[in-house]
């Protein structure tokens, strides 16, 4: 079976090339974790059959049922994976350093030289209601995936009358809605 | 200043910790965190350090920490909030990864992931109604959000970054100068 395949590469993968690899992801994916999912899947299985697609879709779903950003946890696994903890910790270097040298010399050298510009106020005038729209969006399209049964549209409905209304703290909103799965779908999920 | 930093690391290192979902599900907790919480941000500053994040290369969440850390307290805070952010990540997986990816297939498990998702939805759909109010000011930016919120929903594999270039050149055109 493919399962056989977890065993092969492992030891052939050097640390400099796990960092520089998710250096390329980090630096050249645009517009968040899952934009980014797509080029780890190709970079990491087709390109250099680190992971089979199989073994990437189990990561997957640790990566996103554990604390954190998804295309982080997905590439510490990754580099775990081939080359152990100094693998994992290469692998999150390699994500992150793009993200924090990009952001600060934006913010400390670029986005100043514009501060009263009336043509950058007209972008974030513009991009203000997009990003609202973007987070709608994925409100709607996570909900096409998660509401399954009523009983999750009920949950979801009481636990945003309680954030919207009662001001509830957005852990206790979680927290409860997990101890509310934990009760609620003891029976349902086999 | 020390302070200051120690308190960027300790409220993204929460924003991590309960950011399960990726991405979008630490909205909710960032705006409780930094503009209701600390007064850090207004939410139009918020905002707009969102959309920075979103067309910049990386996880919107590692941009946004990097963004709000340098604002608030230069570059050291830069590096606390992002630190703070990805603790979780590397605590969780290089300590605990083996074990953690077997509890996750643990029913008990199963079933918690299943009653915490719709929790995401509702915190999330609370996010949008409070961020509107500071992004929906006139009839042009209700008009923009329609028009990007519709073309998101239908086309759901788009990469938001084309959406966030829409908005922009949108408030480019549509801006009253």
């Amino acid at each position: 079976m493919n399962r056989s395949s977890r065993a092969v590469q492992p030891k052939a993968v050097s640390l400099p090339t796990i960092f520089l690899v998710f250096l390329k992801v980090g630096a050249f994916t645009f517009g968040g974790g899952y934009a980014m999912l797509p080029i780890i899947e190709r970079e990491v299985c087709a390109r250099r059959k680190w992971v089979s697609e199989e073994h990437f879709f189990d990561l997957l779903v640790v990566a996103q049922s554990l604390p954190g950003a998804i295309a982080l946890n997905s590439s510490i696994q990754i580099g775990m994976r081939l080359r152990g903890i100094a693998g994992g910790i290469l692998a999150a270097l390699g994500v992150i350093i793009p993200s924090v040298a990009v952001i600060l010399a934006l913010a400390a050298y670029f986005l100043p030289l514009f501060r009263d510009n009336v043509y950058l106020k007209a972008i974030f005038y513009g991009l203000r209601p997009a990003v609202v729209a973007l987070i709608g969006a994925a409100v709607v399209n996570l909900g096409r995936s998660v509401f399954r049964h009523w009983s999750d549209i009920a949950l979801a409905g009481a636990l945003l009358a309680a954030a919207l209304l009662l001001k509830i703290h957005p852990v206790i909103i979680l927290l409860g809605g997990g101890l509310s799965g934990l009760i609620l779908f003891r029976r349902r999920c086999a | 200043m020390f302070s200051q930093i120690c308190s960027l690391y300790g409220s993204f290192l929460k924003i991590g910790l309960f950011t399960i979902g990726g991405g979008y599900a630490m909205i909710p907790l960032m705006e409780r965190e930094i503009i209701t919480g600390h007064g850090w941000l207004t939410a139009p500053q918020f905002l707009d350090i969102i959309a920075v994040a979103e067309v910049t290369p990386g996880p919107l969440a590692i941009n946004a920490a990097t963004f709000i850390g340098y604002r608030l307290a230069g570059v050291a805070g830069a590096l606390a909030a992002t630190l703070g952010v990805v603790t979780p990540s590397l605590v969780t997986l290089l300590l605990l990864g083996g074990f953690l990816s077997r509890a996750i297939l643990d029913p008990r498990a199963e079933r918690f992931l299943r009653g915490l998702r719709p929790a995401l939805i509702a915190l999330i759909s609370a996010a949008v109604v409070t961020l509107s109010r500071a992004a929906l000011i006139d009839l042009t930016t209700v008009l923009i959000a329609a028009g990007i919120f519709i073309t998101a929903v239908a086309w759901r594999r788009l990469n938001p970054l084309y959406l966030v270039a829409a908005g922009a050149l949108l408030g480019l055109l549509a801006y009253p100068y």
